[in-house]
Parts: C-alpha cells; sequence; structure tokens
C-alpha cells in the first residue's frame, strides 16, 4: 500500500492568498476531538518548514495553517498529519468563504440591541408602573420617565426589529401574509400610539412591551437559525469528506489534486483502490473490479479492463486505474438523477409548516379582534384615542409568542436530542413532515444491509491459513475475511496483483489468495468469492455475502408496532433481495427496481394518499429521496442522496430510525400542545384587553409568562419516557 | 428627583458600553470556536499560542 501513497500530490488549487503576500489552507480535520489532539496537531503542524502559523477550530473540526510567502508546501502538512493518525481533506476556498455567517451575526447583534433595550427601558418602566399602583410619582415625573422609556426603546426597537420589517415587506410584496406582518405592524403601532400618548401626557405607553416582544422573538429567530446553520456546516463537512479532490495526471507523470469541478473532458486522472470515480470516466490502462452497488444496488462487483466506461461513484477496488474524463462533473450521470432530485425539492417546498398553518389562522383573527375593539368601543360611546389604546393593547398581549419562540424551541431540543443519537436534521420543516409519516420505504444495499461483503460460514482451518495473507491486503474482500478471522501473524514477502490477487509466503510455504483465475482453477456460482491455495495444494474457497444490519429486524418490528406499514424497493436481482426481505420480516418487495421505477413507485403512494418516508443512500434512490414525504440517508450514502434526504443518520445501527420517527412524533405533539396553551392564554387575554383591564404592567407580565410556558414545555421533546 | 436627569444617562451609559463591548467581542471571533476555547486552558505551554 505504500506504493500509492509515497506519490507527492499538489494540494496548490487548495491555497488561497492569506495576510502578508503568505497564503493559506484550510484543512478538514474530522478527528480532532479534544484538548491533547488540538495541542499535537498545532504544534506539529507548525514545526514544519514555511509555515508560520497554525490553528484549529475545534468545533468546526477545522484547520487554518498559514505560510510565509513563497514557501509552503501543503502537501507536508497533510502528510504530517496523516502521520499523526488525523486524515485531513483540504477544503475549497470558496467553501471556507461561504461558511461565514453574515446572517448570523446580523441577528445576534439585533438581539443584543434588544436585550440592552429591555433591559434599559425596564429601568424607567417600573417608576411608571409604581404610579400605576398609587404610589407617589407626580405627573410630570412620569412624563419624564416616559420620554427616557421612549428615547431608548424606540431606537432599539426599530434596529432590533428590522429582520421582522424586512421579511413583511417581501412577503406583502408578494402578496401573502406571513407571522411577521402582524409582529410589524404590532410594533409600529405600539410605538406611535406610545409616542402620542407620551406627548398627550397619557397613560399607557408601551415602549418595552414592543422591545421584548421582539427580544423574545429574536431568540426564537436565532434558533432556528443556528439549526439551519449546523446542519448546513454538517452537510458541507460531509462534502469536502466524499468528493474531495481528484487525481489529475500531468505532463511527466506528475500527479496534482485538483477540485472536482475543475476536471475537463479528456483529462487523465488517477483513481487508486479505496477512491470513488470523481466523473464518468473511460478506463485507459490498468484493470481492476468497481463497486457499483451506491450507483445501481448490485451488490456482486463488476470486473472491468482499458477500453471501458465506468460512471461517476462508482467505488474501485483492487487495481490501481489511469481514466480519461468522459464528462465534466456536472454532466456525469449524476446529471440525470440531480434532475429528479430537484423536481423533488419543488414538491416539497411546498410543504406549509405547523408555524404557518397555525400563522395563517391566527392573523386575520387577532387583526379581526383589534380592528373590532377599536371600531366596537369607538362605536359604543368610548373615544377615539382610548378605543385606539385598547386596540393596540390586544395586539400587544396576542403576541406570537407560541409560534415565534416555542416552535424553533421544540425543533432545535428536537435536533440536540436526534444529534445525540447520530442523527442529523436539516431542516424544522423535515421533523414536521417525519412525523407524519404512515408508510416506510427501505432500499436493501447499504441500509438494510451494511453494503459491504461479510464473510459466509467457512471452514476454520481453511480460514486461519489464508487470514496471514489476507491481513496484508487491502482488497475489501480480503479485509472481510481478515476481520472475521482477527488478530494474528501476517505473511512475509508480500506482493499484491492488480486485480488479480496478493501472493506471499505463509510457514515457509508460498501462497495464494484472489480470484479463480489467479489460483488456476474454475469459478463456482455467481456469489463474490475469494480463492486460497499453497503451491500445488488443495484450493480453498471463501463465499462473501452483504449481510443485513444486526437490528434489521428489530427496526421493521418497531415501524409495525407504531402502525407503519413497511416495504422494500431495490436494485438488486430477485435472490439477494427476497432473502433479505424474509430475513427482516417484509412481506412487501421488489426487485430490479430502476431509479425511475423507485421514484414512481413513491410518486403513486402519495397519490393514493399515503405519507411516505423513504430510507435509502444510492444515486438510484435519490429521485425516491426527494419525492418522498420525508426522507433519511445512512451517513456512509453518496452525497447526492445525503443532500435529497432530510435527516442523515451515522452508525451501523437502524434504530437512529425509530428514534427519529418518535422524537418528530413527539416534537409535533409538544407543537400542537404549544398552540393549544397560547390559544387558552389569548381567550383569556384578548378580552381582557378589550374590555380595557391591561395595563402596561399586565401585559408585560402576561406576555413574559406566556413565552415562559411554551418554552418550558417545548424542552420536554423527546425525552426518554 | 433632580438627580435623575444626571444618574438616568450615566446608566444608559454604562449599558452602552455593555452593548458595544458586546459587539467588539463579536468582531473578534470570540464565538467561533467556544468548544476549542474551553479546551485550549488545557493545552501546555500557552506562551507558544499560535498567532493564526
Amino acid at each position: 500500500m505504500a506504493l500509492i501513497s509515497d506519490v507527492p500530490r499538489d494540494f496548490g488549487a487548495f491555497l488561497k492568498p492569506g495576510a502578508g503576500g503568505g497564503s493559506s489552507l484550510d484543512l478538514l480535520v474530522p478527528d480532532v476531538r479534544c484538548a491533547g489532539c488540538m495541542g499535537k496537531v498545532e504544534r506539529a503542524v507548525q514545526a514544519l518548514p514555511g509555515v508560520t502559523g497554525a490553528r484549529v477550530n475545534l468545533s468546526q473540526k477545522r484547520l487554518t495553517v498559514a505560510f510565509r510567502p513563497g514557501a509552503g508546501d501543503p502537501a507536508a502538512v497533510v502528510e504530517a498529519l496523516e502521520r499523526l493518525g488525523y486524515p485531513s481533506t483540504p477544503f475549497d476556498p470558496e467553501q471556507a468563504r461561504a461558511a461565514y455567517d453574515r446572517e448570523g451575526r446580523a441577528l445576534i447583534l439585533a438581539m443584543a440591541v434588544a436585550g440592552f433595550g429591555v433591559m434599559n427601558t425596564m429601568m424607567f418602566s417600573v417608576p411608571i408602573w409604581a404610579g400605576l399602583f398609587g404610589q407617589e410619582l407626580g405627573p410630570a415625573s412620569r412624563t419624564l420617565m416616559m420620554w427616557f422609556s421612549g428615547i431608548v426603546g424606540a431606537p432599539c426597537a426599530l434596529y432590533a426589529g428590522m429582520p421582522f420589517f424586512r421579511s413583511a415587506w417581501r412577503s406583502l410584496r408578494a402578496r401573502r401574509a406571513n407571522m411577521d406582518v402582524p409582529i410589524s405592524i404590532g410594533v409600529l403601532l405600539t410605538l406611535a400610539i406610545s409616542f402620542s400618548e407620551t406627548v398627550l401626557r397619557g397613560r399607557d405607553v408601551y415602549f418595552d412591551a414592543a422591545v421584548s416582544l421582539l427580544f423574545l422573538l429574536l431568540i426564537g429567530r436565532w434558533l432556528e437559525h443556528r439549526l439551519r446553520a449546523r446542519a448546513s456546516s454538517a452537510a458541507a463537512d460531509l462534502l469536502a469528506l466524499q468528493a474531495p479532490t481528484a487525481t489529475l495526471v500531468g505532463a511527466a507523470d506528475a500527479l496534482t489534486a485538483v477540485p472536482v469541478g475543475q476536471v475537463r473532458i479528456g483529462d487523465i486522472l488517477l483513481v487508486r483502490p479505496g477512491e470513488r470515480l470523481p466523473v464518468d470516466a473511460e478506463i485507459a490502462t490498468g484493470s481492476s473490479e468497481l463497486d457499483n452497488s451506491l450507483l445501481t444496488g448490485e451488490t456482486a462487483p463488476v470486473a472491468v479492463a482499458a477500453g471501458q466506461l465506468c460512471r461517476a461513484g462508482a467505488l474501485n477496488l483492487s487495481g490501481t486505474l489511469r481514466v480519461r474524463a468522459v464528462a465534466r462533473s456536472e454532466d456525469s450521470a449524476l446529471a440525470a438523477i440531480a434532475r429528479l432530485v430537484e423536481l423533488g425539492a419543488q414538491s416539497k417546498s411546498r410543504y406549509v409548516r405547523l408555524a404557518d398553518r397555525a400563522a395563517a389562522i391566527y392573523v386575520p383573527v387577532v387583526h379581526t379582534v383589534a380592528l373590532m375593539t377599536f371600531v366596537g368601543g369607538w362605536g359604543l360611546g368610548l373615544d377615539a384615542r382610548e378605543a385606539l389604546i385598547r386596540a393596540v393593547a390586544v395586539l400587544i398581549v396576542t403576541c406570537p409568542c407560541a409560534l415565534g419562540l416555542a416552535a424553533p424551541a421544540v425543533q432545535i431540543t428536537a435536533s440536540a436530542r436526534l444529534f445525540r443519537r447520530g442523527v442529523l436534521v436539516k431542516s424544522g420543516a423535515a421533523l414536521e413532515r417525519l412525523a407524519e409519516v404512515d408508510h416506510v420505504v427501505f432500499d436493501k444495499t447499504g441500509v438494510l444491509t451494511l453494503g459491504r461483503p461479510r464473510l459466509k460460514p467457512t471452514a476454520h482451518a481453511a480460514l486461519v491459513m489464508a487470514a496471514p495473507l489476507a491481513r496484508a491486503s487491502r482488497h475489501p474482500l480480503a479485509r472481510a475475511l481478515a476481520e472475521e478471522a482477527g488478530d494474528g501473524p501476517l505473511a512475509e514477502d508480500v506482493r499484491e496483483i492488480s486485480g488479480q490477487g496478493v501472493e506471499g509466503v505463509v510457514d515457509g510455504r508460498r501462497c495464494r489468495l484472489g480470484k479463480a483465475a489467479f489460483l488456476g482453477v474454475e469459478s463456482h456460482g455467481s456469489e463474490t468469492e475469494l480463492w486460497f491455495g499453497y503451491d500445488g495444494d488443495t484450493r480453498f474457497r471463501f463465499a462473501f455475502a452483504d449481510t443485513l444490519r444486526s437490528d434489521a429486524a428489530d427496526v421493521v418490528a418497531a415501524l409495525h408496532a407504531r402502525g407503519l406499514s413497511v416495504q422494500i424497493l431495490s436494485g438488486d436481482v430477485e435472490a439477494p433481495v427476497s432473502r433479505a426481505a424474509a430475513a427482516a420480516g417484509v412481506a412487501d418487495w421488489s426487485a430490479a427496481c430502476t431509479p425511475q421505477d423507485k421514484a414512481a413507485v413513491v410518486d403513486a403512494l402519495a397519490a393514493q394518499g399515503r405519507k411516505v418516508l423513504m430510507v435509502g443512500d444510492g444515486l438510484n434512490d435519490a429521485g425516491a429521496l426527494a419525492k418522498a414525504h420525508a426522507a433519511m440517508a445512512p451517513g456512509s450514502a453518496l452525497e447526492a442522496s445525503q443532500n435529497a434526504a432530510d435527516l442523515v443518520f451515522s452508525g451501523d445501527d437502524l434504530g437512529p430510525i425509530v428514534d427519529a420517527i418518535d422524537v418528530a412524533r413527539s416534537a409535533r405533539a409538544r407543537a400542537l400542545e404549544n398552540f393549544g396553551l397560547a390559544a387558552l392564554y389569548n381567550l383569556i387575554a384578548a378580552p381582557a384587553a378589550m374590555l380595557g383591564l391591561v395595563n402596561p404592567f399586565v401585559a408585560a407580565i402576561a406576555m413574559s409568562g406566556s413565552s415562559l410556558v411554551v418554552t418550558l414545555n417545548a424542552l420536554r421533546t423527546g425525552a426518554r419516557r | 428627583m433632580n438627580i435623575v436627569i444626571f444618574l438616568a444617562p450615566f446608566s444608559l451609559g454604562l449599558g452602552l458600553m455593555a452593548l458595544a463591548a458586546f459587539w467588539w467581542t463579536l468582531r473578534d471571533g470570540q464565538y467561533e470556536d467556544p468548544a476549542g476555547d474551553a479546551a485550549r486552558i488545557l493545552v501546555p505551554d500557552p506562551e507558544d499560542r499560535p498567532a493564526a
């Protein structure tokens, strides 16, 4: 294995200009987890020639290396990290820049200003409230306090309200009304009335209420933003890890690592064993076996030789290949599937979220009630000013905190709980859709099964004989054999013959492990197999199969217990699919499905009114993933599938699927409870405001009280019963 | 009561200072890597702290 990775690679394409004429490099180092790793990595990299600084960002698992002008070798950094046991991937400078979170900072700053406004207007509100209860505060002092309150509160409210005003304006221009419209109208109207009351030396000013409403809503807004930002940065990490670079073979066999997007048609690329084909390509030299399981769902490796076309995403198993690119990455076989994904994403974006559905009822009701208060109050003999103040009080006390704060709080609690169980949630809407699911469609290869070969039961003696040779090889079949045999001695004088097998000396005897032809025997049947034999002695056969994940049957049973029906759609041939279906306890299965078939089945189910959860990993699933009501993909899935999925789960178990459904259902229940609580509160508060029983003090208490209740209720989401 | 004329702006000034300080920490990138900053106190030789 040393043969290949010792060839130096050039990561020049990933350098970006840094301060003072130098350059810098961003690397993703996923294994840095603790203070010890961080110190070790930084010290090792700083000791390299040409490096002026190295700093690890532990939260994002990134390393930024600064180089002296004209010096520095990125490849040396990657190698040094590899020697320490930290594999790393260079980050595209474009992606690194996109990580800069402008929107998040604007929200935090708005929140800080609102926080400042709340604290400081309250300072003036407390004497005013004391005055309401007959404490001594002369009219002149009260007006002074009101002026202070307005001078501090109004600019803060205007600044902190900008995110809401902008969004309300956008939605009004599109002739729709979102939640931000009543918020903006409420805040602006409250500010205007409060100023006029101050000038007219009136009783009720609501500057503090306007700012604290914005403060609470901004907390909700920021939580929601963080949820999205974390999911998208995790997605960017996966992207960087999965399709990192293509190795370009230049003049005089110089190897250059380039971002996949820069590969042009006709470029010669080097694909080592264990790497995926970056683009559709024709094999120029070399022979090997390709694993197409993520592309088609077939488990058996396909032998390829010079002149053959192979598709992007196929995993090279045994020999080093030189291939000629026949398509750019955006035109590769992926493109057709990307179109399916796009279609599905459009149908998903039409999904109306719970909070928005609630807002669609809430907004007209509240505005009608406020308007009725004004018109009715005026008509019933109140003067216009008093009627308007009561209408504003209605707008204030019916603040939509349950929608603006509690809904994001439910989602962030749910996604944090799932994150700890190894499930990444991409959006709050995804959780809501997952809670509604009533039918689950599984892909077989890589989802119900592990997606990698496992040795079938074999004679122990044969296993012990072949193991020393298997341990010396990197071929996945040999790895599976070695894993079964456990630790033990290694063969000597090992030579790996690309696309054939390995040869070495065990106990002083020459032996071979590899394809049937490599050992000079006839292959048996269609199973994936490996042969072993000493020179001129008996040959042993090892058969491999893709085994079911250990908890597959349990998970299917758990899904049935929750009232969900289960179905398997696989691109693999009939025999293995029926075996896997029987073992997992699924009666409803189809084999040999094309990607279009899978998407069509999901469509047909949706047309019958079923809400489908699709669980798939391959490119052949991407279309179905995008079309399904909700979609999950394992962390081992291809990038396109992970992009199409709403949730990504990691690990060798399927248990997270059940966890995710449970948490999503719990989140939905909490959200509905919160809307119920909010409705109850409004049923009491709104009539009180209409009758003029609400003053600024009562409004402040009621508003923060109701926000606290719905937020505490949100925190119960997904707690283990 | 006249003291309010002096005290209110004074306390507002203190509040504004806190706001400005927060704004500075935000600009300074002090919230970029909370996990790393917490772990860094455990790394030996803080005087060799990298400058990048």
